[in-house]
């Protein structure tokens, strides 16, 4: 129990980092988060003086939002920074925002930049927590925590239990398109494979990532057809057009022929198979309007998880007390447990 | 066992070694019901009463006194918990983890709460919870059952119901549930 979702790390810049106990401490303390947001004062003052800066030098509607909202229901005060992209040519000036944000006191930076490997960077120049918020193509860990998150709370809810972890074990999940461009994808693999379920990447081959070394699947599928009455988790992904993903299929119309999860397809997914998205959709290529709006479909639930799980990542990251080295702070403990009881008697009861 | 041991140790490890059995199984049964007698005379009644344990000590105890109410009055009683986690004073000093969810009946505007702890010993939970509550609206009062009350205290708290008075030294640590009370130390493993 490190109370620090990274096994003792105090920066979320990959999924890879928190193995499945710490996906699982994630999962627990955000049921604790849900909670919160059904109460009619939803916030905590669990974060109180403690300050989040949110840097972002790409567009975002949903992830900034909820991070923002995750850090104000924590009573923690945000500071919005908008990086804008024509400034940041990365390196020095990147790092020049961040050291000046970072002197007017942050405890915690959720970073999203085009480049990948930026937030690791700024996690080498400030003293304080950084959580990745989107790489380039490399990751976007809190989306892969709150998409499982959704699929172990929608699937108790059906087994009328208590949420377990366990219901990923051979959990059949097809990630469908746009895999070459996705740091979701590249996040929600670890993160699926790393509770145990079994993930098969389906897209044409021009949008598979060149190399899938390293990548923990079951395999990979050229026809969406092929798989669909064997899933138990539908997983789109986002037609990156921004990032010239219409240049490699042959027209939208016909990768929605092939990929898009149209109406007739939906209607061959296997009973209670779940339909998810990242967001933002775009309808009518990757999701047919009907299929998006559909009960099985959990895509708004995906968007109200987020921020309990947010919550829960900016809880367990800076629940340990602002700065703290987490090398001193497993060194102090392990010096500590032998006096523990005596010097801080209010910890227990 | 296992998450009881968790609770009582020190972050990173330690492990409860019991001393002295200080009440039996029996006894605590019988303090639930003397506690509950005691709520039902204090409040004229069980109007607007509501039971709620604090996690995860204090659940148990919660749900049994509200059986022995039903059966005293025969009328149904909410009983609610509550972690208190996100409203401690020690966030940042040490790893505060929620340990289970939270669950308060309805809104509390205007209800009688009788907060459910197994010890009493600084106050700094009880004072949590006490914030806790007033995120789930203005309680009429609220009063404060324990199975133990250990001194010690650091805030200006006291019990209204008390299971039995233990002075202790302040190193020592008191596992309460409904088996029984045990006092003893917890050694690093």
């Amino acid at each position: 129990m490190t109370g620090a979702p990274a096994g003792g790390s105090r920066h979320l810049l990959s999924v890879a980092d928190l193995g499945a106990e710490g996906i699982e401490e994630v999962m627990r303390v955000a049921d604790a988060f849900v909670e919160v947001g059904r109460r009619p004062i939803p916030k905590v003052p669990a974060l109180r003086g403690r300050t989040v800066v949110t840097m972002f030098a790409e567009e975002s509607t949903r992830t900034r939002l909820s991070f923002e909202t995750a850090a104000r229901r924590l009573s923690a005060d945000v500071v919005s920074f908008q990086v804008a992209s024509s400034s940041v040519k990365k390196g020095e000036s990147l790092r020049d925002t961040a050291e000046t944000v970072a002197a007017m006191g942050a405890d915690a930076f959720v970073v999203r930049h085009p480049s990948a490997g930026a937030p690791a960077q700024v996690a080498r120049w400030v003293d304080a927590a950084v959580v990745n918020a989107g790489d380039g193509w490399h990751e976007h860990p809190t989306q892969a925590l709150l998409d499982c998150y959704t699929i172990r709370q929608v699937l108790a809810e059906r087994a009328g239990g208590a949420p377990s972890i366990d219901c990923f074990r051979g959990l059949r999940v097809a990630i469908v398109g746009d895999v070459r461009h996705s740091r979701v994808a590249r996040s929600g693999v670890l993160a699926l494979a790393a509770l145990g379920a079994s993930v098969t990447l389906v897209a044409p081959g021009t949008l598979v990532p060149s190399s899938l070394e390293g990548w923990p699947i079951a395999g990979v599928a050229h026809d969406l057809d092929g798989v669909l009455d064997s899933i138990d988790v539908c997983y789109l992904l986002r037609l990156q057009l921004e990032r010239g993903a219409g240049a490699f299929v042959p027209s939208l119309r016909e990768y929605t022929a092939a990929y898009g999860l149209t109406a007739r397809r939906a209607a061959r997914l296997a009973e209670g198979a779940l339909v998810m998205h990242p967001g933002p959709m775009n309808r009518g290529v990757e999701i047919a309007d009907e299929v998006a709006d559909w009960p099985r479909s959990v895509v708004l639930r995906q968007v109200a998880n987020g921020i309990a799980v947010r919550m829960a990542v900016l809880f367990l990251l800076l629940g340990h007390g602002a700065g703290s080295d987490p090398a001193a702070l497993m060194a102090d403990a392990a010096a500590e447990s032998a006096d523990a009881v005596d010097e801080r008697p209010g910890d227990r009861r | 066992m296992a998450e009881r041991e968790r609770r009582l140790t020190p972050p990173r490890g330690g492990v409860f070694v019991p001393r002295v059995q200080v009440l039996s199984a029996e006894d605590v049964h019988r303090a639930l019901i003397r506690i509950a007698h005691e709520i039902v005379e204090r409040n004229h009644g069980l109007e607007d009463v509501v039971i709620v344990g604090l996690q995860t000590g204090g659940v148990p105890l919660a749900h049994r006194i509200g059986h022995v109410l039903e059966e005293v009055e025969s009328t149904s009683v909410a009983v609610g918990m509550l972690d208190v986690a996100f409203y401690r004073d020690d966030i940042g000093i040490r790893p505060v983890l929620p340990e289970a969810v939270t669950d308060i009946p309805g809104d509390l505007a205007g209800q009688l709460v009788v907060l459910v702890d197994d010890v009493l010993f600084t106050g700094r939970t009880v004072r949590a919870a006490l914030n806790a509550l007033a995120d789930y609206g203005r309680a009429r009062a609220v009063q404060l059952a324990v199975m133990v009350d250990r001194g010690h205290r650091e805030l200006p708290i006291r019990p209204d119901y008390v299971g039995k008075n233990i002075p202790t030294r302040i190193d020592e640590q008191v596992d309460v549930s409904l088996d029984g009370v045990v006092l003893g130390d917890v050694v690093p493993r």
